[in-house]
């Protein structure tokens, strides 16, 4: 009994502080939401339990779905975005360009940036003025020659969200890039000799040695954007404002829901959104913990 | 074999709890009037106008109260809706200021149902107060037979402000304007056929803002007060009527409306871009910062179809309910009231004060027409600055415009609108 107490009971003591403090936080606090999202609490009055009401209400209104198409369409850009750019980039750097430092810092930088500062910088360049009153992107488009790309940016309402997207994966691009630089310095070179003396094309080499070298440094890049882009609000709030309908997304629908005194509706799509960040995390979880059991 | 593990470092989330800290809340008085403590003033008035007008207040307040002491309470930031979200969290947890400052009008019902605010009518009787502020106004802040607010400052929110060298270049005089919306528009095409953007309009609030006042030129006061309380049908052939003139206005604007807020869409008048804009009289601020003159480099009138009509918004200060400092509430609303403290915010911030008995020649030139106006014209409450609506209907209002600026879908405006209108008067019934 004793030599049990010794052998968890340091551990348990040293891990019981932050034990407590996430307890608390965290889960306990998505226990209150998720309790306050089944009321009718208005400004911190409750009257009674109105059961799933806030969660009907919310799927049957046209804004929030449309928040929720935002949010797909968001995420899926942002994803693709820095993906590809940050691989290409890490892919280019990695076949031994010249001055290698300058470009890393180069496209590391913006990540160091602010959303909300960027954001203000981006609202301009973003005008959805076109033609001659055109300011922005779309003025140096027009002066490139480029006059016919030039259209409305975040105010339309189908695609409008994909340009909040862009800035986003201007600034995160290079943290991605980063990630897979690391990936591929990771893969000692005899593997790649090897495949070469076994007379591996370049692209069965990359196809056989190296992309399966860099899955798992792919699915934490997907992870730590895909979890990024589901909260995103910053961004928008300071290119687009609280209140413009084409780039709604669950965030700033949460924070209207809230200055509104709506205290209930806020938590349900609080817990909407914690759904779905769980939705992407949740497998990412499960696949590592059978992976290290195997291990 | 090597092998590399990759090492994403994740910044630890920083729970920045920020507690509220107790603030002295002082209740040292003796409760009735005059002895003294920290007021703790909450406002939303942090820079620009606003701040000179709260500082120029203070001072009064300093000389007719000396006892106490003036905290300032002010949250900056997002046009008031950071301090609202600040002021909801500290109102639920008990910890009120001596007075916060709130739209006057149909926003306070939020506090008033939630029991925040106290009823002050008996203020009113003390101190004479009815008699000095005028019966329309009084009437629109009396909330089933209570008031519960001290109006500061009073802004008219239906003015159209012109660039009289744009409108001569579209052959128009600026001498006489337009007296209808069907006038307007034979105006808007003058300027549009002219090369200049004809109506100059921000983003999703502003847009709010002129929809206001076209319904209350097609409406009329008395059918413009009864879209707030039912009693004017919002399916109704007059409304969307008026929401077809709306329709109609919004094309005459500039197409990058959602990218400016309304400073810029009015710097379009003083650089001569557009030629009219409608935005409420605090942009005679921004015209007053640029040495323009009133008459000569721009012009100010009534919305066309609005005119003997005074589109209203004003700010307020509450008794809120909870461990105040009482006696330090009534002093800062008495300084409110007074003439002396109503006539120092007012110069300094731009805006014209609520009482009637005011000197109006002290006023700059626009002020002294506003000021006429007020005393003799019929107060109707803007709705886009919360003095017709409660916050969710405005909410709800917004959405719709924000959503018409998108796809300029009439259809989906009129039933946007209707039913913003028929969820909130059904809770309220």
């Amino acid at each position: 009994m004793l030599t049990k107490v010794r052998s968890w009971g340091p551990p348990l003591l040293l891990i019981s502080p932050t034990l407590v403090l996430l307890g608390v936080f965290v889960y306990g606090l998505i226990g209150v939401n998720i309790n306050t999202s089944l009321t009718d609490n208005i400004r911190g009055q409750t009257t009674k339990y109105v059961g799933l009401e806030n969660y009907t209400s919310l799927f049957t209104d046209d804004t929030f779905i449309y928040s929720l198409r935002n949010l797909a369409m968001y995420t899926v850009a942002f994803l693709a975005g820095t993906l590809f750019f940050g691989f290409v980039w890490a892919w280019l750097l990695e076949r031994g360009l010249r001055g290698e430092g300058i470009f890393r810092t180069t496209y590391l930088f913006p990540m160091a940036v602010s959303f909300v500062a960027s954001g203000v910088v981006w609202r301009w360049l973003l005008n959805s003025n076109t033609g001659e009153s055109a300011s922005g992107l779309n003025r140096g488009l027009d002066m490139i020659g480029l006059g016919f790309l030039q259209n409305s940016w975040w105010t339309d309402e189908t695609w409008g969200i994909l340009a909040i997207a862009m800035p986003a994966i201007w600034q995160l691009s290079g943290y991605i890039m980063a990630l897979f630089l690391a990936g591929f310095r990771g893969i000692p070179d005899e593997l790649r000799e090897a495949a070469r003396m076994d007379g591996a094309s370049e692209w069965k080499l990359y196809r056989h040695v190296i992309f399966p070298q860099l899955s798992p440094v792919a699915l934490s890049a997907i992870i730590i954007i895909g979890h990024m882009s589901l909260k995103v609000f910053d961004l928008i709030m300071s290119v687009a404002g609280q209140t413009n309908y084409t780039t709604q997304v669950p965030a700033t629908q949460m924070w209207l829901a809230f200055t509104r005194g709506e205290y209930a509706v806020a938590a349900a799509i609080g817990t909407v959104m914690l759904v779905v960040v769980a939705v992407m995390i949740v497998p990412y979880l499960v696949h590592n913990y059978r992976s290290e059991r195997g291990r | 074999m090597r092998r590399t593990t990759v090492i994403a470092a994740l910044a630890a989330v920083g729970l920045t709890l920020s507690a509220c800290g107790d603030d002295g809340e002082s209740t040292s008085g003796d409760g009735n009037g005059n002895g003294g403590g920290e007021v703790e003033v909450f406002t939303w008035w942090a820079e620009g106008s606003e701040k000179a007008g709260l500082d120029a207040l203070v001072e009064v307040f300093q000389e007719q109260h000396p006892d106490y002491e003036f905290v300032n309470g002010a949250v900056a930031g997002g046009a008031g809706s950071n301090a609202k979200n600040v002021l909801a969290s500290r109102l639920q947890t008990n910890d009120p200021p001596e007075t916060f400052q709130a739209h006057a009008g149909a926003e306070l019902t939020d506090y008033i149902e939630a029991n925040q605010v106290q009823d002050i009518s008996n203020l009113y009787d003390e101190n004479g107060w009815s008699d000095v502020f005028p019966e329309d106004l009084l009437e629109l802040l009396t909330v089933d037979g209570a008031i519960y607010s001290v109006p500061s400052n009073i802004h008219r929110a239906n003015v159209v402000w012109a660039n009289p060298t744009v409108l001569e270049q579209a052959g128009i005089d600026p001498a006489t304007p337009p007296a209808s919306l069907d006038e307007w528009f034979t105006q808007l095409d003058a300027v549009q056929a002219s090369g200049a953007t004809a109506l100059s309009i921000g983003t999703d609030w502003t847009q709010v803002h002129l929809l206001e006042t076209v319904l209350l030129a097609d409406l009329g006061p008395e059918a413009y007060i009864g879209l707030w309380d039912g009693s004017t049908d919002w399916a109704s052939p007059e409304v969307e009527a008026a929401l077809d003139d709306y329709a109609k206005l919004l094309e005459y604007t500039n197409t990058d409306r959602q990218n400016l807020d309304w400073p810029d869409a009015t710097q379009q008048i003083i650089d001569g871009k557009a030629a009219y804009n409608v935005m409420g009289d605090w942009a005679e601020a921004a015209f007053q910062e640029q040495q323009q003159k009133f008459g000569t480099d721009y012009v100010a009138f009534p919305v066309p179809g609005t005119d003997g009509v005074f589109d209203f918004l004003a700010d307020s200060f509450t008794l809120p309910v909870g461990d105040i400092n009482t006696g330090g509430t009534e002093a800062w609303l008495d300084t409110i009231a007074s003439p002396e403290g109503q006539k120092a915010f007012n110069l300094a911030k731009g805006s014209i004060p609520a009482r009637t008995d005011v000197d109006a020649s002290e006023y700059p030139e626009y002020q002294q027409t506003a000021i006429e106006s007020f005393a003799n014209d019929t107060i109707v409450p803007s709705l886009a600055h919360g003095a017709a609506t409660p916050v969710a209907w405005l909410d709800a209002v917004t959405q719709a415009v924000s959503r018409f600026s998108a796809n300029g879908n009439v259809d989906d405006l009129k039933s946007g609108l209707a039913d913003a209108a028929a969820n909130n008067l059904q809770q309220e019934g």
